[in-house]
């Protein structure tokens, strides 16, 4: 008892109120139903009064021990119990704990006669009595409006139901009173004027042939509570809705990485990748490879260690799977690990809130790291566009109070400009991946560029991008001299290239060859001439000594002959023939 | 209208009272009440009057104070007081208020056709 005191007595400008334990209720109503008060909840034909009335009973005797009475005017207890049943919630022992007392009122017109003055005093001691024996604090009339064609007097039963109200109030149990909805005001026989402290609606309304819950606090007295009108869902857990307007832009801002899975993409992405806890959107047309990079960026978290909740409105998990393995990425095995959660349905299953609701309830039980939400288009196939703006404004609320990474693909239709995000939500998004088709020459490739990355510097460049048996890889675009080329432009241009290069390699080898060879063959002339010389230098070298001989052999000649004719005149014998001229002269 | 004897009501304790005339129980009634207000007082009296004049010596009337026993609200599921509930003959017939229209509580009780 004490520590639920302090839940759910809490003063909040003088009223107190009391936790109904229904997941979103108590934060719209920022805290609950008026304790100690009756309120009314109206609603057309299975909108789900009983089953929030129950849960309010339910709830409040398992997790804030207060013990509830269930008066039925409608169902027998027996129907009650199988039809709650199958919320989880197990009534018949809740009344052995004695913390809850189920009565059916069962009233037959028929077999009623009526006779002059009466009161309902007989009602008020079944509640009583109802109410002491187990100390109940809260009680649920379903439906009380049953009274009024049950028992002809309507007047006496308005002067009681005024009675009964002031005595729930005496009483200080937190009444719940269910009544049909009445046309062009809330309920059938205006029991609105009797409870005036809190009045709940459900809706039940089918739009595009899709049903969606929604809830809405018409009053409140003496609170501010949420005003908007909130979906909400009963499922196998019960009743739950979805305040998720009530979120702000409070939630705090992580400077940690996370990877986006494809090395290259992170390189583009100042080598870290994305903020965690951020979104991101990857937009583009048709077939242009989003869900890939939505798979890439799922596995790497799964490898991480970390859970991923992947949200697939188109395919089947097993086709996603299927189609992973095709380009090497192994989903099965996380999901077998428990690491990744498909959750997988066609939009028109349910409406815009309802999906929200779905996707609010799966994060709340998974506690993903990161989400993956394939494709936010098809949303509009049951919501227009500002439906789903509104939807998915929450969605990212929701999803960044959290500080979950979450993933969108977004379809563009091909007329349409590229860079309108479609849905208009680009501008809540804080990284923008583009993927395109870029056809030309007759062929498409894909093209991914960075259209924005808050906080992230990142790269401007378009990237090719190629989906290969192992995975995304991104290649640069050939940008050169031709302009931008991309898919089999690129590659042949590059061997184009390739091949003028080896060309240029060639030219400039047999321009080094030839240089080489003359070298060689002057260097052998050289050697040649060289010899040459030395060959002719040698000869008129010897032909020179000859000579030298010769003259010597002459002179030596010379002196013998003039020795043997004149064997007197040493002077002529001494001075040559110089002398001999010179006495030949004085001679004549 | 004169004023109910009161003693009638007060005699048996424990707010179960038999009213018993006689052996024949024929009819078998039932009149809850909610303490011993004008208006159970009133009642009583009525069907005591209705009783003595067209069911003489054939029926038997068991009044049930609510107030002490609110239990037994269930099993006839009784929402107004006073209500008359006839237990036998079958089937059970149920008529509420002080029965001050005695030509009701005939045609309630059906010993009177409801054609008049």
């Amino acid at each position: 008892m004490r520590p639920n005191r302090r839940n759910h007595s809490r003063p909040l400008n003088g009223l107190q109120k009391e936790r109904t334990g229904i997941p979103g209720f108590d934060e719209i109503t920022l805290g609950g139903l008026p304790a100690g008060r009756p309120t009314l909840l109206c609603g057309s034909a299975g909108a789900g009064k009983t089953l929030f009335a129950m849960e309010f009973l339910v709830r409040g005797a398992t997790l804030y021990n207060q013990p509830g009475v269930f008066i039925s005017f409608e169902e027998s207890n027996e129907e009650l119990t199988t039809n709650v049943a199958s919320l989880g919630f197990d009534l018949n022992q809740l009344i052995v704990d004695k913390k809850l007392v189920l009565d059916y009122v069962f009233i037959e017109r028929s077999e009623i006669e009526e006779t002059g003055e009466y009161d309902l005093e007989g009602l008020f001691l079944r509640l009583g009595h109802a109410i002491d024996s187990i100390g109940a604090k809260r009680i649920v009339l379903d439906t009380l409006e049953a009274l009024f064609s049950a028992l002809p007097n309507e007047a006496i039963i308005r002067a009681e139901l005024r009675r009964l109200f002031r005595w729930l109030k005496e009483k200080g149990v937190t009444a719940l009173i269910t009544c049909e909805r009445g046309e062009g005001k809330l309920t059938r026989y205006g029991l609105e004027e009797y409870v005036a402290d809190c009045v709940i609606l459900l809706d039940n309304r089918v739009e595009n042939q899709i049903s969606t819950r929604r809830m809405r606090i018409v009053k409140y007295r003496g609170t501010s509570h949420g005003t908007n009108e909130y979906p909400f869902l009963i499922d196998e857990k019960g009743f739950s809705v979805v305040p998720i307007t009530s979120l702000g832009l409070s939630h705090p801002a992580p400077t940690e990485y996370i990877s986006s899975g494809i090395a290259r993409l992170d390189t583009m992405l100042d080598g870290k990748g994305f903020y965690r806890g951020s979104s991101i959107l990857v937009s583009g047309t048709a077939g242009t490879g989003k869900s890939t990079i939505g798979a890439h960026f799922v596995e790497s978290a799964c490898a991480r260690g970390e859970r991923a909740l992947f949200f697939a409105f188109e395919e089947s998990q097993d086709q996603i799977v299927r189609n992973m393995r095709s380009i090497g990425i192994d989903l099965e095995k996380f999901v077998k690990k428990g690491l990744l959660k498909f959750q997988n349905a066609r939009p028109s299953t349910w409406g815009l809130e309802l999906h929200l609701a779905m996707i609010h309830n799966m994060i709340s039980e998974f506690s993903p790291s990161v989400v993956m939400v394939d494709p936010i288009t098809n949303f509009l196939a049951i919501g227009d566009r500002i439906e789903t703006k509104q939807m998915l404004t929450r969605l990212i609320d929701f999803l960044k109070s959290r500080q979950i990474t979450a993933m969108f693909t977004s379809l563009t239709s091909g007329g349409d400009d590229l860079e309108d995000s479609e849905v208009d939500v680009s501008s809540l998004m804080d990284a923008w991946l583009l993927v395109k088709n870029i056809e030309c020459n007759g062929e498409r490739n894909r093209g991914l560029y960075i259209l924005k990355a808050r906080g992230v510097a990142h790269s401007n460049q378009i990237r090719e991008f190629l989906l290969t048996d192992h995975g995304i890889q991104l290649v640069d675009a050939y940008v050169g001299s031709e302009g931008v080329l991309m898919g089999s432009a690129r590659s042949s241009q590059v061997a184009r290239e390739k091949a003028a290069e080896v060309d240029r390699k060639q030219v400039m080898e047999r321009k080094q060859r030839e240089l080489r060879r003359k070298q060689e063959l002057y260097e052998a002339q050289l050697i040649a001439l060289k010899s040459q010389y030395e060959t002719e230098r040698d000869t008129i070298l010897r032909e020179l000594e000859e000579e030298k001989q010769r003259q010597q052999v002459v002179a030596v000649q010379r002196l013998e002959i003039a020795r043997l004719r004149q064997a007197d005149n040493g002077e002529v014998q001494m001075q040559g023939n110089g002398a001999r001229k010179s006495r030949k002269g004085t001679a004549r | 209208m004169k004023t109910t004897p009161s003693k009638k009501l007060r005699r048996p304790s424990n707010g179960l009272t038999q009213q018993s005339e006689s052996d024949d129980t024929r009819w078998n009634l039932r009149l809850y009440v909610a303490g011993q207000t004008p208006r159970s007082l009133t009642a009583f009296k009525n069907l005591k009057e209705i009783c003595e004049k067209y069911l003489k010596g054939q029926y038997h009337i068991e009044v049930i104070d609510l107030m002490e026993n609110p239990t037994l609200a269930r099993g006839d599921q009784i929402l107004a007081i006073p209500t008359l509930v006839r237990k036998l003959p079958q089937p059970i017939r149920k008529i509420i208020g002080d029965l001050s229209n005695a030509e009701r509580v005939l045609v309630g009780l059906d010993i009177q056709p409801r054609s008049n």
